[in-house]
């Protein structure tokens, strides 16, 4: 048995709160490895890890294999481009084709939602990770934010965390809103009207229409990208009004909790979700984020792979 | 055929408001008598059927039978052997298949396809628009001559009003019926499920109820203007079931249907990514539930439809945003209805009006009745019979329903079409 008690990652719903902080503390002693000068460990030799990715991505992708790597595992990369959906085939028979090949992992970027619960319904076998599947969630994501938080704040539970910007379209919003709550920390969110989902307290978080009710007193500012590839139509008059109204900039930043940290998921639009001075400011842990994601990753493999560390 | 003497029945005649127990008496084809003391001839079959109820053959206005075009998810033939299982012994077919029903050799040939079957009368509802783009009349007066019964672009809205009110004025010159698919593609576009707490959840493009009641609320204004018949297919929504009621209290010539499903299941159905309960509209809320069956219970909403929609697993097992919307539902229809009764919302004679009766009226077709000298068209129902939805005991050639593998209670255990036994599972 893996020590979750999920046998797939798929939504941040399925790990309870123990299963979350197994995962930070594992991550914890792991992103020592990164630090040492040979930053490879023996516990995933032997285990295949396949990343089929759907979508473009940089950091996830490469966060995903450094850490199957790190462990010692082989890693296969497949993307769309390359893949036999171009040929015709469903998701479904790719999923049973890849089952076929015994990898004992596969991490999925797709852009439907819901993706990788139908790809793990067909794997008997190997566990799922999603990567992100359309706008619905990106846990791992959340995961390594929880990681970055916990590390410079030293807890989770009571904090005010407040999320700006696009939080229908953002999969890292939803599976973050999720996190956090379950964690015991608020969550604020704001941005434009028209880029909330409905009902978004459904999720666990507080809608606030001013950015400058959700930044006060927070603990964490997180701003989120605005994802023109996602919407469809533009939701709001143009970058310019963004930013002026809901940018994340040092004047906003000053309601924030003093010792307050910035945090976003990237890739940022520079100059329009986030002010270049905060982006690169000492209150900014966005590389730390990045950084953080390679041990997470590690632990959730290590840690949904029976028999492993 | 023997004849067939059916004995202790509940007979229920929504037209003449029949609701008594006693025995029918078939002979020919023909129901020879009904009463408590008829005289059986000696070679007469003789069935008790004590606790059963016996209503005219029902209808459903609203199926997709998919030939021509899709013969892979259902054929004529075996969509009106799913009919007949559910006790329809009448359906009006929509026009979108392969090629559309625009045309009277389409619909000749989907009322012969019928015949030949032998199973449930198909009346054909042809297209407003050629090939259901939105853009010119079809030939109207044509396709009523080859026996089309109404017309309307189901699957899609007419989305210019102007060609909805020419296809409305042009209707009622002809005493001809549309069927409104009330959409508004601005809002719900690219949406694949209720918009709201469940939609959020899943991370998935909602479609808003505002999308269904401004879609409908334009028709029923476009009805008034032009004093045309309409009627609204697929009820979902509150504010839907609020516009027709007030429309009718204005004397706007407007009915409407709802399915099952609409009254059965909330959009909690597709939690999972169930691409089973993806239907267009989608599945609602509690709310807009329980303001559907208070249409049917006053008589807002006139009709229980199935909008039978057959898919094969090569449109339904696929990712949830790219899977085919709609569900079966001819055998499915009756059981999930019962529940309306077992419920007190509706009493049988009502319910049996909303499935056999109204739609006859509204597409202006004969029957509905059990009555001694007619036809024999009727059903008789088993409320407390126990199945399983599964491969076994369905006859549509598609199984995409969200009640797979559910225990349903209440179905038709006789259905006699035209005369004739077409499903059987008294002996």
């Amino acid at each position: 048995m893996n020590r979750l008690s999920s046998r797939h990652i798929l939504s941040i719903s399925d790990l309870g709160q123990k299963d979350i902080e197994l995962i930070l503390d594992t991550a914890d002693s792991l992103s020592q490895i990164l630090t040492r000068p040979i930053k490879k460990a023996p516990p995933l030799r032997g285990r295949t890890i396949v990343n089929l990715f759907f979508e473009p991505s940089t950091r996830t992708r490469l966060s995903f294999e450094l850490a199957a790597k790190r462990l010692s595992a082989d890693t296969v990369s497949v993307s769309a481009a390359a893949s036999s959906v171009v040929k015709g085939e469903t998701l479904i028979d790719t999923a049973k084709n890849i089952e076929a090949m015994r990898p004992d992992v596969v991490v999925l970027r797709h852009p439907c939602s819901g993706a990788s619960h139908l790809m793990a319904r067909y794997m008997e076998r190997a566990a799922v990770i999603n990567a992100g599947d359309g706008m619905n969630e990106h846990p791992t994501q959340a995961l390594l934010d929880l990681f970055t938080v916990k590390r410079h704040l030293g807890r989770l539970s009571g904090l005010k965390v407040a999320i700006i910007g696009d939080i229908a379209h953002s999969r890292v919003a939803h599976s973050d809103i999720r996190a956090f709550a379950k964690m015991g920390a608020d969550v604020f969110v704001s941005g434009p009207a028209t880029m909330f989902p409905s009902q978004v307290e459904a999720l666990g978080a507080t809608v606030v229409l001013r950015p400058e009710d959700a930044i006060k007193e927070a603990d964490v500012v997180m701003a989120l990208r605005i994802q023109k590839e996602r919407q469809g139509r533009s939701l709001i008059p143009g970058v310019r009004e963004y930013a002026s109204v809901y940018g994340l900039t040092s004047e906003r930043l000053k309601l924030a909790r003093p010792g307050a940290i910035v945090m976003h998921p990237g890739p940022v639009n520079r100059g329009v979700e986030i002010a270049p001075q905060v982006q690169d400011g000492p209150f900014s842990v966005i590389l730390d984020q990045v950084t953080n994601g390679v041990a997470v990753r590690m632990a959730i493999l290590s840690l949904i792979l029976p028999e492993t560390v | 055929m023997r004849p067939i003497f059916l004995q202790n029945l509940r007979i229920l005649d929504p037209e003449t408001r029949l609701d008594v127990t006693g025995d029918i008496l078939i002979m020919d084809g023909r129901i020879a008598a009904i009463g408590d003391e008829i005289s059986p001839p000696d070679d007469v079959r003789m069935v008790d059927c004590s606790g059963m109820w016996a209503a005219p053959g029902l209808m459903d206005m609203h199926v997709h039978l998919r030939e021509p075009g899709e013969e892979y998810k259902e054929t004529i033939e075996t969509g009106t052997l799913a009919a007949v299982a559910g006790g329809f012994t009448a359906v009006a077919s929509m026009p979108n298949t392969n090629p559309v029903n625009d045309t009277s050799a389409v619909t000749r040939f989907v009322i012969e396809r019928a015949i030949s079957a032998g199973y449930a009368s198909v009346y054909p509802v042809a297209s407003i628009t050629k090939g259901l783009k939105g853009k010119e009349l079809s030939e109207f007066a044509d396709l009523m001559g080859a026996g089309a019964v109404a017309f309307s672009d189901d699957g899609y809205p007419v989305s210019d009003p102007g060609m909805m009110r020419l296809a409305l004025e042009y209707a009622k010159g002809l005493g001809a019926l549309i069927i409104s698919h009330a959409e508004e593609l601005a809002l719900s576009s690219g949406g694949v499920l209720n918009e709201g707490r469940i939609s959020t959840i899943l991370g998935l493009k909602g479609i808003p109820s505002a999308a269904e009641d401004i879609a409908v609320f334009r028709d029923v204004c476009l009805a008034e203007f032009t004093g045309a018949r309409l009627h609204i297919a697929h009820v979902s929504t509150i504010g839907a079931v609020q516009i027709i009621r007030q429309a009718k209290a204005m004397g706007v010539k407007v009915t409407a249907e709802t399915a099952p499903h609409y009254f059965s299941l909330t959009e909690e159905a597709v939690l999972g990514y169930d691409v089973n309960a993806k239907v267009n509209p989608p599945l609602r809320t509690e709310e807009d539930r329980l303001a559907v069956i208070d249409g049917l219970r006053d008589g807002t909403i006139d009709v229980i439809a199935t909008d039978h929609a057959p898919h094969s697993i090569l449109e339904k097992e696929k990712e949830f945003e790219t899977a085919a919307n709609g569900m079966i539902g001819l055998e499915t229809a009756l059981p999930l209805a019962l529940e309306l009764v077992r419920a007190g919302v509706l009493t049988p004679l009502e319910l049996i009006r909303r499935m056999s009766l109204n739609p006859r009226k509204i597409l202006g077709i004969q029957g509905g009745r059990i009555k001694p000298g007619g036809a024999a068209d009727l059903c008789v129902i088993d409320p407390e019979a126990m199945f399983v939805v599964n491969r076994e005991n369905l006859r549509s050639r598609s199984l995409n329903t969200p009640f797979l593998g559910k225990t349903l209670k209440g179905r038709a255990v006789l259905t006699v079409s035209c005369g004739k036994i077409v499903h059987n599972l008294l002996w």
